[in-house]
Protein backbone atom coordinates (compact mmCIF):
# COMPACT_ATOMS: atom_id res chain seq x y z
CA UNK A 1 0.00 0.00 0.00
CA UNK A 2 0.96 3.59 -0.57
CA UNK A 3 0.33 6.80 1.33
CA UNK A 4 -0.32 9.58 -1.17
CA UNK A 5 0.28 13.01 0.32
CA UNK A 6 -0.65 16.14 -1.56
CA UNK A 7 -0.02 19.75 -0.66
CA UNK A 8 -2.29 21.96 -2.76
CA UNK A 9 -3.75 25.43 -2.99
CA UNK A 10 -6.70 25.68 -0.57
CA UNK A 11 -9.19 26.82 -3.22
CA UNK A 12 -8.48 23.66 -5.24
CA UNK A 13 -9.62 21.31 -2.49
CA UNK A 14 -13.15 20.91 -3.85
CA UNK A 15 -11.91 20.11 -7.35
CA UNK A 16 -9.47 17.53 -6.04
CA UNK A 17 -12.10 15.97 -3.82
CA UNK A 18 -14.51 15.66 -6.75
CA UNK A 19 -11.82 14.10 -8.93
CA UNK A 20 -10.92 11.57 -6.27
CA UNK A 21 -14.55 10.66 -5.66
CA UNK A 22 -14.65 9.84 -9.38
CA UNK A 23 -11.88 7.29 -8.74
CA UNK A 24 -14.00 5.67 -6.03
CA UNK A 25 -11.59 6.55 -3.27
CA UNK A 26 -13.01 5.41 0.08
CA UNK A 27 -11.63 8.13 2.33
CA UNK A 28 -9.14 10.88 2.82
CA UNK A 29 -7.73 13.07 5.56
CA UNK A 30 -7.62 16.82 4.97
CA UNK A 31 -5.75 19.28 7.13
CA UNK A 32 -4.71 22.90 6.97
CA UNK A 33 -0.99 23.33 6.46
CA UNK A 34 1.41 26.15 5.90
CA UNK A 35 4.81 26.24 4.36
CA UNK A 36 6.77 27.45 1.41
CA UNK A 37 8.39 26.12 -1.71
CA UNK A 38 9.39 28.21 -4.65
CA UNK A 39 6.39 30.41 -3.98
CA UNK A 40 7.63 32.51 -1.11
CA UNK A 41 5.23 34.30 1.19
CA UNK A 42 3.63 37.67 0.84
CA UNK A 43 3.90 41.11 2.41
CA UNK A 44 1.43 42.59 4.86
CA UNK A 45 1.50 46.19 6.07
CA UNK A 46 0.13 47.30 9.43
CA UNK A 47 0.25 51.01 10.19
CA UNK A 48 3.20 51.38 7.87
CA UNK A 49 5.16 48.41 9.26
CA UNK A 50 5.83 45.79 6.61
CA UNK A 51 5.88 42.14 7.55
CA UNK A 52 6.98 39.39 5.23
CA UNK A 53 4.78 36.41 5.87
CA UNK A 54 6.98 33.52 4.78
CA UNK A 55 4.60 30.64 5.23
CA UNK A 56 1.75 30.35 2.75
CA UNK A 57 -1.48 28.62 3.75
CA UNK A 58 -2.00 25.27 1.97
CA UNK A 59 -4.19 22.22 2.30
CA UNK A 60 -2.68 18.79 2.92
CA UNK A 61 -4.54 15.70 1.67
CA UNK A 62 -3.56 12.21 2.77
CA UNK A 63 -4.92 9.03 1.20
CA UNK A 64 -3.85 5.43 1.64
CA UNK A 65 -4.41 3.27 -1.48
CA UNK A 66 -3.35 -0.06 -2.90
CA UNK A 67 -0.04 0.03 -4.77
CA UNK A 68 -1.48 -0.24 -8.28
CA UNK A 69 -3.86 2.67 -7.75
CA UNK A 70 -1.31 5.20 -6.50
CA UNK A 71 -0.42 6.35 -10.01
CA UNK A 72 -4.06 7.11 -10.92
CA UNK A 73 -4.65 8.95 -7.68
CA UNK A 74 -1.56 11.08 -8.10
CA UNK A 75 -2.53 11.84 -11.68
CA UNK A 76 -6.05 12.84 -10.68
CA UNK A 77 -4.80 15.14 -7.96
CA UNK A 78 -2.29 16.82 -10.25
CA UNK A 79 -4.89 17.33 -12.98
CA UNK A 80 -7.44 18.78 -10.59
CA UNK A 81 -5.08 20.97 -8.60
CA UNK A 82 -3.11 22.44 -11.45
CA UNK A 83 -3.39 26.15 -12.26
CA UNK A 84 -0.02 26.40 -13.99
CA UNK A 85 1.05 29.15 -11.65
CA UNK A 86 3.80 29.03 -9.07
CA UNK A 87 2.63 27.61 -5.72
CA UNK A 88 0.40 24.81 -7.04
CA UNK A 89 1.99 22.41 -4.56
CA UNK A 90 3.47 18.90 -4.51
CA UNK A 91 2.22 15.32 -4.48
CA UNK A 92 4.24 12.35 -3.33
CA UNK A 93 3.70 8.77 -2.32
CA UNK A 94 5.42 6.63 0.25
CA UNK A 95 5.19 2.96 1.21
CA UNK A 96 2.86 1.93 4.04
CA UNK A 97 3.64 -1.15 6.15
CA UNK A 98 0.30 -1.81 7.72
CA UNK A 99 -3.25 -0.48 7.90
CA UNK A 100 -5.84 -1.56 10.47
CA UNK A 101 -9.53 -0.69 10.51
CA UNK A 102 -10.20 0.20 14.13
CA UNK A 103 -13.85 -0.91 14.14
CA UNK A 104 -13.29 -4.47 12.93
CA UNK A 105 -9.60 -5.17 13.25
CA UNK A 106 -9.31 -5.94 9.50
CA UNK A 107 -5.80 -5.51 8.18
CA UNK A 108 -4.10 -4.57 4.92
CA UNK A 109 -6.07 -3.89 1.74
CA UNK A 110 -9.24 -5.10 3.51
CA UNK A 111 -9.01 -2.16 5.85
CA UNK A 112 -9.00 0.48 3.11
CA UNK B 1 -33.18 72.58 36.96
CA UNK B 2 -33.32 72.12 33.20
CA UNK B 3 -34.49 68.59 32.55
CA UNK B 4 -33.48 68.80 28.88
CA UNK B 5 -29.87 69.54 29.76
CA UNK B 6 -29.88 66.97 32.54
CA UNK B 7 -31.27 64.32 30.20
CA UNK B 8 -28.66 65.08 27.54
CA UNK B 9 -25.80 64.94 30.03
CA UNK B 10 -26.99 61.64 31.50
CA UNK B 11 -27.28 60.29 27.96
CA UNK B 12 -23.82 61.59 27.14
CA UNK B 13 -22.46 59.88 30.24
CA UNK B 14 -23.70 56.55 28.93
CA UNK B 15 -22.29 57.35 25.48
CA UNK B 16 -18.85 58.10 26.90
CA UNK B 17 -19.04 54.96 29.02
CA UNK B 18 -19.43 52.86 25.87
CA UNK B 19 -16.09 54.22 24.67
CA UNK B 20 -14.38 52.19 27.40
CA UNK B 21 -15.34 48.71 26.13
CA UNK B 22 -15.00 50.18 22.63
CA UNK B 23 -11.40 51.11 23.42
CA UNK B 24 -10.79 47.67 24.91
CA UNK B 25 -11.90 46.02 21.67
CA UNK B 26 -10.07 48.53 19.48
CA UNK B 27 -6.86 47.61 21.27
CA UNK B 28 -7.73 43.95 21.82
CA UNK B 29 -8.09 43.23 18.12
CA UNK B 30 -4.54 44.46 17.60
CA UNK B 31 -3.18 41.99 20.18
CA UNK B 32 -1.91 38.61 19.25
CA UNK B 33 -4.51 35.96 20.09
CA UNK B 34 -2.55 34.85 23.16
CA UNK B 35 -2.82 38.24 24.88
CA UNK B 36 -6.16 39.77 23.92
CA UNK B 37 -7.86 39.01 27.24
CA UNK B 38 -5.14 40.77 29.18
CA UNK B 39 -5.70 43.93 27.12
CA UNK B 40 -9.44 43.82 27.73
CA UNK B 41 -8.70 43.32 31.43
CA UNK B 42 -6.27 46.24 31.57
CA UNK B 43 -8.90 48.63 30.23
CA UNK B 44 -11.73 47.20 32.32
CA UNK B 45 -9.48 46.96 35.40
CA UNK B 46 -8.59 50.64 35.08
CA UNK B 47 -12.32 51.38 34.86
CA UNK B 48 -12.97 49.48 38.11
CA UNK B 49 -10.27 51.19 40.11
CA UNK B 50 -10.63 54.72 38.74
CA UNK B 51 -14.41 54.60 39.06
CA UNK B 52 -14.05 54.02 42.79
CA UNK B 53 -11.27 56.58 43.24
CA UNK B 54 -13.43 59.15 41.42
CA UNK B 55 -16.17 58.69 44.00
CA UNK B 56 -13.73 58.68 46.93
CA UNK B 57 -11.64 61.75 46.13
CA UNK B 58 -11.13 62.05 42.34
CA UNK B 59 -14.04 64.36 41.64
CA UNK B 60 -13.05 66.42 44.64
CA UNK B 61 -9.44 66.75 43.48
CA UNK B 62 -10.57 67.71 39.98
CA UNK B 63 -13.50 69.98 40.77
CA UNK B 64 -13.15 70.95 44.43
CA UNK B 65 -12.04 74.44 45.46
CA UNK B 66 -8.63 75.18 44.03
CA UNK B 67 -5.42 74.96 46.04
CA UNK B 68 -2.90 77.20 44.29
CA UNK B 69 -4.43 76.53 40.87
CA UNK B 70 -2.80 73.08 41.02
CA UNK B 71 -5.31 70.69 42.53
CA UNK B 72 -8.80 70.77 43.97
CA UNK B 73 -9.59 70.26 47.62
CA UNK B 74 -9.34 66.62 48.66
CA UNK B 75 -12.24 67.00 51.08
CA UNK B 76 -14.86 69.20 49.35
CA UNK B 77 -16.56 66.26 47.69
CA UNK B 78 -14.87 63.34 49.49
CA UNK B 79 -17.14 60.34 49.09
CA UNK B 80 -19.50 62.52 47.02
CA UNK B 81 -21.72 63.31 50.00
CA UNK B 82 -21.58 67.00 49.15
CA UNK B 83 -22.83 66.19 45.65
CA UNK B 84 -26.00 64.45 46.83
CA UNK B 85 -28.13 67.55 47.39
CA UNK B 86 -30.65 68.52 44.70
CA UNK B 87 -29.53 71.37 42.43
CA UNK B 88 -29.74 74.89 43.76
CA UNK B 89 -32.21 77.35 42.30
CA UNK B 90 -30.96 78.44 38.89
CA UNK B 91 -28.58 75.52 38.31
CA UNK B 92 -29.25 73.77 35.02
CA UNK B 93 -28.38 70.30 36.31
CA UNK B 94 -27.46 68.53 39.58
CA UNK B 95 -23.80 68.33 40.61
CA UNK B 96 -24.10 64.55 40.45
CA UNK B 97 -24.64 64.78 36.69
CA UNK B 98 -21.25 66.44 36.38
CA UNK B 99 -19.81 63.76 38.66
CA UNK B 100 -20.99 60.84 36.55
CA UNK B 101 -20.25 62.49 33.19
CA UNK B 102 -16.67 63.35 34.15
CA UNK B 103 -16.15 59.99 35.85
CA UNK B 104 -16.32 58.39 32.41
CA UNK B 105 -13.55 60.68 31.15
CA UNK B 106 -11.30 59.71 34.04
CA UNK B 107 -11.86 55.98 33.56
CA UNK B 108 -11.34 56.20 29.80
CA UNK B 109 -8.18 58.31 30.00
CA UNK B 110 -6.38 55.84 32.25
CA UNK B 111 -7.44 52.98 30.00
CA UNK B 112 -5.92 54.72 26.97
CA UNK B 113 -2.43 54.18 28.39
CA UNK B 114 -2.83 50.39 28.28
CA UNK B 115 -2.50 50.35 24.51
CA UNK B 116 1.21 51.05 24.75
CA UNK B 117 1.83 48.21 27.19
CA UNK B 118 0.45 45.16 25.38
CA UNK B 119 1.45 41.58 26.18
CA UNK B 120 4.02 42.22 28.87
CA UNK B 121 2.97 44.10 32.01
CA UNK B 122 2.10 42.37 35.26
CA UNK B 123 -1.60 42.85 35.80
CA UNK B 124 -1.25 43.79 39.46
CA UNK B 125 1.39 46.37 38.66
CA UNK B 126 -0.86 47.88 35.98
CA UNK B 127 -3.78 48.24 38.41
CA UNK B 128 -1.58 49.94 40.98
CA UNK B 129 -0.08 52.17 38.31
CA UNK B 130 -3.58 53.10 37.13
CA UNK B 131 -4.64 54.07 40.66
CA UNK B 132 -1.54 56.17 41.35
CA UNK B 133 -1.44 57.84 37.94
CA UNK B 134 -5.12 58.76 38.17
CA UNK B 135 -4.53 60.24 41.64
CA UNK B 136 -1.32 62.14 40.95
CA UNK B 137 -1.81 63.05 37.31
CA UNK B 138 -5.31 62.79 35.87
CA UNK B 139 -7.24 64.33 38.77
CA UNK B 140 -4.89 67.33 39.10
CA UNK B 141 -4.64 67.86 35.34
CA UNK B 142 -8.44 67.75 34.98
CA UNK B 143 -8.42 70.46 37.66
CA UNK B 144 -5.85 72.48 35.72
CA UNK B 145 -8.00 72.48 32.61
CA UNK B 146 -11.60 72.39 33.79
CA UNK B 147 -11.67 72.72 37.57
CA UNK B 148 -10.28 76.23 37.99
CA UNK B 149 -6.59 75.38 37.77
CA UNK B 150 -3.78 77.21 36.05
CA UNK B 151 -4.54 76.21 32.47
CA UNK B 152 -8.12 77.38 32.83
CA UNK B 153 -6.89 80.63 34.41
CA UNK B 154 -4.09 81.27 31.92
CA UNK B 155 -4.55 84.56 30.11
CA UNK B 156 -2.01 86.20 27.84
CA UNK B 157 -3.20 89.45 26.35
CA UNK B 158 -6.81 88.30 26.52
CA UNK B 159 -6.08 84.89 24.97
CA UNK B 160 -7.28 81.94 27.04
CA UNK B 161 -6.67 78.22 26.53
CA UNK B 162 -9.34 76.39 24.56
CA UNK B 163 -9.70 72.70 25.40
CA UNK B 164 -13.35 71.95 24.91
CA UNK B 165 -13.47 68.22 25.60
CA UNK B 166 -10.00 67.04 26.53
CA UNK B 167 -7.22 67.40 23.97
CA UNK B 168 -4.76 68.20 26.75
CA UNK B 169 -6.33 66.64 29.85
CA UNK B 170 -7.26 63.38 28.13
CA UNK B 171 -5.19 62.73 25.04
CA UNK B 172 -1.88 64.52 25.52
CA UNK B 173 -2.03 63.43 29.14
CA UNK B 174 -2.54 59.72 28.38
CA UNK B 175 -0.17 59.76 25.40
CA UNK B 176 2.71 61.26 27.38
CA UNK B 177 2.19 58.75 30.19
CA UNK B 178 2.09 55.89 27.69
CA UNK B 179 5.42 57.00 26.23
CA UNK B 180 7.12 57.11 29.62
CA UNK B 181 5.77 53.76 30.80
CA UNK B 182 6.43 51.84 27.58
CA UNK B 183 10.05 52.98 27.63
CA UNK B 184 10.53 51.86 31.24
CA UNK B 185 8.61 48.62 30.72
CA UNK B 186 10.73 47.72 27.68
CA UNK B 187 9.90 46.17 24.35
CA UNK B 188 7.86 43.06 23.79
CA UNK B 189 10.18 40.09 23.31
CA UNK B 190 11.14 39.95 19.67
CA UNK B 191 9.84 43.42 18.80
CA UNK B 192 10.18 44.72 16.13
CA UNK B 193 11.78 41.74 14.29
CA UNK B 194 9.08 39.20 15.08
CA UNK B 195 5.84 39.90 13.21
CA UNK B 196 3.13 40.79 15.73
CA UNK B 197 0.18 40.98 13.43
CA UNK B 198 -3.22 42.09 14.75
CA UNK B 199 -5.21 38.94 15.47
CA UNK B 200 -8.67 40.31 14.69
CA UNK B 201 -9.10 43.40 12.57
CA UNK B 202 -12.88 43.14 12.57
CA UNK B 203 -12.71 43.67 16.33
CA UNK B 204 -10.51 46.73 15.79
CA UNK B 205 -13.05 48.27 13.41
CA UNK B 206 -15.93 47.45 15.74
CA UNK B 207 -14.04 49.10 18.60
CA UNK B 208 -13.33 52.17 16.48
CA UNK B 209 -17.03 52.36 15.62
CA UNK B 210 -18.03 52.19 19.28
CA UNK B 211 -15.47 54.87 20.10
CA UNK B 212 -16.84 57.14 17.39
CA UNK B 213 -20.41 56.60 18.59
CA UNK B 214 -19.48 57.36 22.18
CA UNK B 215 -17.42 60.34 21.15
CA UNK B 216 -20.57 62.24 20.20
CA UNK B 217 -21.35 62.21 23.92
CA UNK B 218 -17.76 63.01 24.81
CA UNK B 219 -17.65 66.13 22.62
CA UNK B 220 -21.24 67.29 22.36
CA UNK B 221 -21.89 66.45 26.00
CA UNK B 222 -19.01 68.72 26.94
CA UNK B 223 -21.22 71.65 25.92
CA UNK B 224 -23.01 71.04 29.24
CA UNK B 225 -26.12 72.07 27.39
CA UNK B 226 -28.45 70.69 24.76
CA UNK B 227 -28.00 73.63 22.45
CA UNK B 228 -26.36 75.02 19.34
CA UNK B 229 -22.87 74.50 20.73
CA UNK B 230 -23.57 70.81 21.32
CA UNK B 231 -24.88 70.45 17.78
CA UNK B 232 -21.79 72.15 16.32
CA UNK B 233 -19.56 69.87 18.38
CA UNK B 234 -21.46 66.81 17.17
CA UNK B 235 -21.25 67.87 13.53
CA UNK B 236 -17.55 68.57 13.80
CA UNK B 237 -17.06 65.19 15.48
CA UNK B 238 -18.50 63.59 12.36
CA UNK B 239 -16.78 65.57 9.63
CA UNK B 240 -13.31 65.91 11.16
CA UNK B 241 -13.22 62.15 11.63
CA UNK B 242 -14.23 61.49 8.03
CA UNK B 243 -11.42 63.80 6.92
CA UNK B 244 -8.89 62.01 9.08
CA UNK B 245 -9.96 58.60 7.81
CA UNK B 246 -9.52 59.68 4.20
CA UNK B 247 -6.17 61.35 4.91
CA UNK B 248 -4.80 58.24 6.65
CA UNK B 249 -5.86 56.02 3.76
CA UNK B 250 -4.33 58.36 1.18
CA UNK B 251 -1.02 58.33 3.06
CA UNK B 252 -1.13 54.53 3.12
CA UNK B 253 -2.01 54.25 -0.55
CA UNK B 254 0.89 56.49 -1.51
CA UNK B 255 3.41 55.08 0.97
CA UNK B 256 2.51 51.40 1.29
CA UNK B 257 0.51 50.72 -1.85
CA UNK B 258 -2.82 49.76 -0.25
CA UNK B 259 -5.49 51.39 1.86
CA UNK B 260 -5.98 49.14 4.92
CA UNK B 261 -8.84 48.58 7.33
CA UNK B 262 -6.47 49.09 10.25
CA UNK B 263 -5.56 52.42 8.66
CA UNK B 264 -9.23 53.39 8.44
CA UNK B 265 -9.83 52.49 12.09
CA UNK B 266 -6.68 54.35 13.11
CA UNK B 267 -7.67 57.39 11.07
CA UNK B 268 -11.03 57.42 12.84
CA UNK B 269 -9.38 57.59 16.25
CA UNK B 270 -6.79 60.15 15.13
CA UNK B 271 -9.53 62.43 13.84
CA UNK B 272 -11.62 62.04 16.97
CA UNK B 273 -8.63 62.84 19.17
CA UNK B 274 -7.70 65.95 17.19
CA UNK B 275 -11.21 67.41 17.05
CA UNK B 276 -11.77 66.84 20.79
CA UNK B 277 -10.27 70.12 22.03
CA UNK B 278 -11.56 72.06 19.02
CA UNK B 279 -15.04 70.68 18.36
CA UNK B 280 -17.01 73.72 19.55
CA UNK B 281 -14.63 76.43 18.38
CA UNK B 282 -14.10 75.72 14.70
CA UNK B 283 -16.40 75.76 11.69
CA UNK B 284 -17.17 72.45 9.96
CA UNK B 285 -14.66 73.40 7.25
CA UNK B 286 -12.05 74.04 9.92
CA UNK B 287 -12.95 70.69 11.48
CA UNK B 288 -12.45 68.87 8.18
CA UNK B 289 -9.06 70.52 7.80
CA UNK B 290 -8.05 69.55 11.35
CA UNK B 291 -9.15 65.99 10.60
CA UNK B 292 -7.14 65.80 7.40
CA UNK B 293 -4.03 67.17 9.08
CA UNK B 294 -4.42 64.80 12.04
CA UNK B 295 -4.99 61.76 9.82
CA UNK B 296 -1.92 62.47 7.72
CA UNK B 297 0.34 63.46 10.60
CA UNK B 298 -0.65 60.49 12.78
CA UNK B 299 -0.28 58.05 9.86
CA UNK B 300 3.29 59.24 9.73
CA UNK B 301 3.76 59.47 13.51
CA UNK B 302 2.96 55.79 14.11
CA UNK B 303 6.18 54.88 12.28
CA UNK B 304 8.48 56.98 14.50
CA UNK B 305 8.68 54.25 17.14
CA UNK B 306 10.55 51.98 14.74
CA UNK B 307 13.22 54.63 14.27
CA UNK B 308 13.50 55.54 17.94
CA UNK B 309 13.05 52.02 19.28
CA UNK B 310 10.29 52.31 21.89
CA UNK B 311 7.52 49.72 21.75
CA UNK B 312 4.38 51.84 21.90
CA UNK B 313 2.46 48.72 20.93
CA UNK B 314 -0.80 50.17 19.62
CA UNK B 315 0.37 53.75 19.05
CA UNK B 316 -1.01 55.64 22.01
CA UNK B 317 1.80 58.12 21.40
CA UNK B 318 1.44 58.24 17.63
CA UNK B 319 -2.32 58.77 17.77
CA UNK B 320 -3.31 60.25 21.14
CA UNK B 321 -0.27 62.34 22.00
CA UNK B 322 0.37 63.50 18.45
CA UNK B 323 -3.32 63.85 17.56
CA UNK B 324 -3.95 65.74 20.81
CA UNK B 325 -1.13 68.14 20.01
CA UNK B 326 -2.40 68.64 16.44
CA UNK B 327 -5.89 69.53 17.65
CA UNK B 328 -4.73 71.70 20.52
CA UNK B 329 -2.33 73.73 18.39
CA UNK B 330 -4.66 73.88 15.38
CA UNK B 331 -6.97 76.00 17.49
CA UNK B 332 -4.30 78.70 17.43
CA UNK B 333 -4.95 78.99 13.70
CA UNK B 334 -8.49 77.79 13.11
CA UNK B 335 -10.52 78.89 16.14
CA UNK B 336 -13.40 80.98 14.90
CA UNK B 337 -16.07 83.08 16.56
CA UNK B 338 -18.36 82.00 13.74
CA UNK B 339 -18.66 78.70 15.63
CA UNK B 340 -18.37 79.95 19.20
CA UNK B 341 -20.30 83.18 19.49
CA UNK B 342 -18.19 85.76 21.26
CA UNK B 343 -15.31 83.27 21.29
CA UNK B 344 -11.70 83.68 20.30
CA UNK B 345 -10.23 83.72 16.82
CA UNK B 346 -7.14 81.91 15.62
CA UNK B 347 -4.54 83.42 13.31
CA UNK B 348 -6.41 82.47 10.13
CA UNK B 349 -9.51 84.25 11.39
CA UNK B 350 -7.75 87.47 12.32
CA UNK B 351 -6.92 86.56 15.92
CA UNK B 352 -3.63 87.29 17.67
CA UNK B 353 -0.76 84.90 18.08
CA UNK B 354 -1.42 84.86 21.81
CA UNK B 355 -4.00 82.10 21.39
CA UNK B 356 -1.42 79.84 19.76
CA UNK B 357 1.02 80.67 22.56
CA UNK B 358 -1.38 79.72 25.36
CA UNK B 359 -2.32 76.55 23.49
CA UNK B 360 1.38 75.60 23.27
CA UNK B 361 1.89 76.33 26.97
CA UNK B 362 -1.09 74.17 27.93
CA UNK B 363 0.00 71.27 25.70
CA UNK B 364 3.58 71.41 26.89
CA UNK B 365 2.60 71.75 30.54
CA UNK B 366 0.44 68.64 30.50
CA UNK B 367 2.90 66.67 28.36
CA UNK B 368 5.88 67.33 30.59
CA UNK B 369 4.03 66.82 33.87
CA UNK B 370 2.39 63.57 32.81
CA UNK B 371 5.56 62.18 31.21
CA UNK B 372 7.67 62.83 34.29
CA UNK B 373 5.13 61.68 36.86
CA UNK B 374 4.23 58.53 34.90
CA UNK B 375 7.94 57.76 34.54
CA UNK B 376 8.55 58.15 38.26
CA UNK B 377 5.56 56.00 39.19
CA UNK B 378 6.65 53.27 36.76
CA UNK B 379 10.24 53.36 38.01
CA UNK B 380 9.15 53.08 41.63
CA UNK B 381 6.86 50.14 40.84
CA UNK B 382 9.59 48.53 38.77
CA UNK B 383 12.08 48.64 41.62
CA UNK B 384 9.60 47.47 44.25
CA UNK B 385 6.99 44.98 43.01
CA UNK B 386 8.29 44.62 39.44
CA UNK B 387 6.25 45.52 36.39
CA UNK B 388 7.46 43.13 33.71
CA UNK B 389 5.93 39.73 33.08
CA UNK B 390 8.34 36.74 33.21
CA UNK B 391 9.91 35.94 29.87
CA UNK B 392 8.43 32.44 29.76
CA UNK B 393 4.93 33.71 30.53
CA UNK B 394 5.19 36.46 27.94
CA UNK B 395 6.13 33.96 25.24
CA UNK B 396 3.50 31.45 26.35
CA UNK B 397 0.87 34.19 26.44
CA UNK B 398 -0.01 36.62 29.20
CA UNK B 399 -3.68 35.55 29.06
CA UNK B 400 -2.83 32.14 30.41
CA UNK B 401 -0.14 33.38 32.81
CA UNK B 402 -2.09 36.25 34.37
CA UNK B 403 -5.70 35.18 34.00
CA UNK B 404 -5.62 31.37 33.56
CA UNK B 405 -7.77 31.72 30.44
CA UNK B 406 -7.54 31.30 26.68
CA UNK B 407 -9.50 33.73 24.50
CA UNK B 408 -10.41 31.34 21.73
CA UNK B 409 -11.34 27.67 22.04
CA UNK B 410 -11.45 26.54 18.44
CA UNK B 411 -12.06 22.82 18.61
CA UNK B 412 -12.31 19.90 20.95
CA UNK B 413 -8.95 18.42 20.06
CA UNK B 414 -7.36 21.59 21.42
CA UNK B 415 -6.67 20.64 24.99
CA UNK B 416 -8.90 17.93 26.37
CA UNK B 417 -8.69 17.84 30.16
CA UNK B 418 -11.09 16.97 32.93
CA UNK B 419 -13.12 18.94 35.44
CA UNK B 420 -11.01 18.98 38.57
CA UNK B 421 -13.42 20.54 41.07
CA UNK B 422 -14.00 24.07 42.27
CA UNK B 423 -11.49 26.57 43.64
CA UNK B 424 -9.00 25.15 46.09
CA UNK B 425 -10.02 21.57 45.39
CA UNK B 426 -8.95 21.96 41.79
CA UNK B 427 -5.59 23.41 42.70
CA UNK B 428 -4.98 20.81 45.40
CA UNK B 429 -5.60 18.02 42.93
CA UNK B 430 -3.19 19.60 40.51
CA UNK B 431 -0.50 19.50 43.20
CA UNK B 432 -1.16 15.80 43.89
Amino acid sequence: MKLVTAIIKPFKLDDVKTALEGLDIQGMTVSEASGFGRQRGHTEVYRGAEYTVELVPKVRIEIVVEDDRAGDVIGAIVDAAQTGKIGDGKVWSSPVDEVVRVRTGERGAEAL
Amino acid sequence: MDSGVTAWLLTSSALVFLMIPGLAFFYGGMNRSKSVLNMLMMVIGALFIVGILWALYGYSMAYGSSAGYFVGSFTDYFGLEAALAPPAEGDAFPVMVDVVFQAMFACLTVGLIAGALADRMKFGAWIIFAAIWASLVYFPVAHWVWGGGWIGQLNIGGAEVIDFAGGTAVHINAGAAALAVCIILGKRLGWPKTPMRPHNLTMVMLGAGLLWFGWFGFNAGSAYAADNTAAIAATNTLVATCGAGIAWLVVEKLRDGKATSLGAASGIVAGLVAITPACANVTPLGAILIGIIAGAVCAWAVTIKYKLGYDDSFDVVGIHLVGGIVGTLALGFLASDLAAEGGQNGLLYGGSINLLIVQIIAAAGVLVYSFILAGIIALVLKSTMGIREDEEDEVGGIDLAEHAETAYELGDSGGGGVFAGVGHTARAKEVE
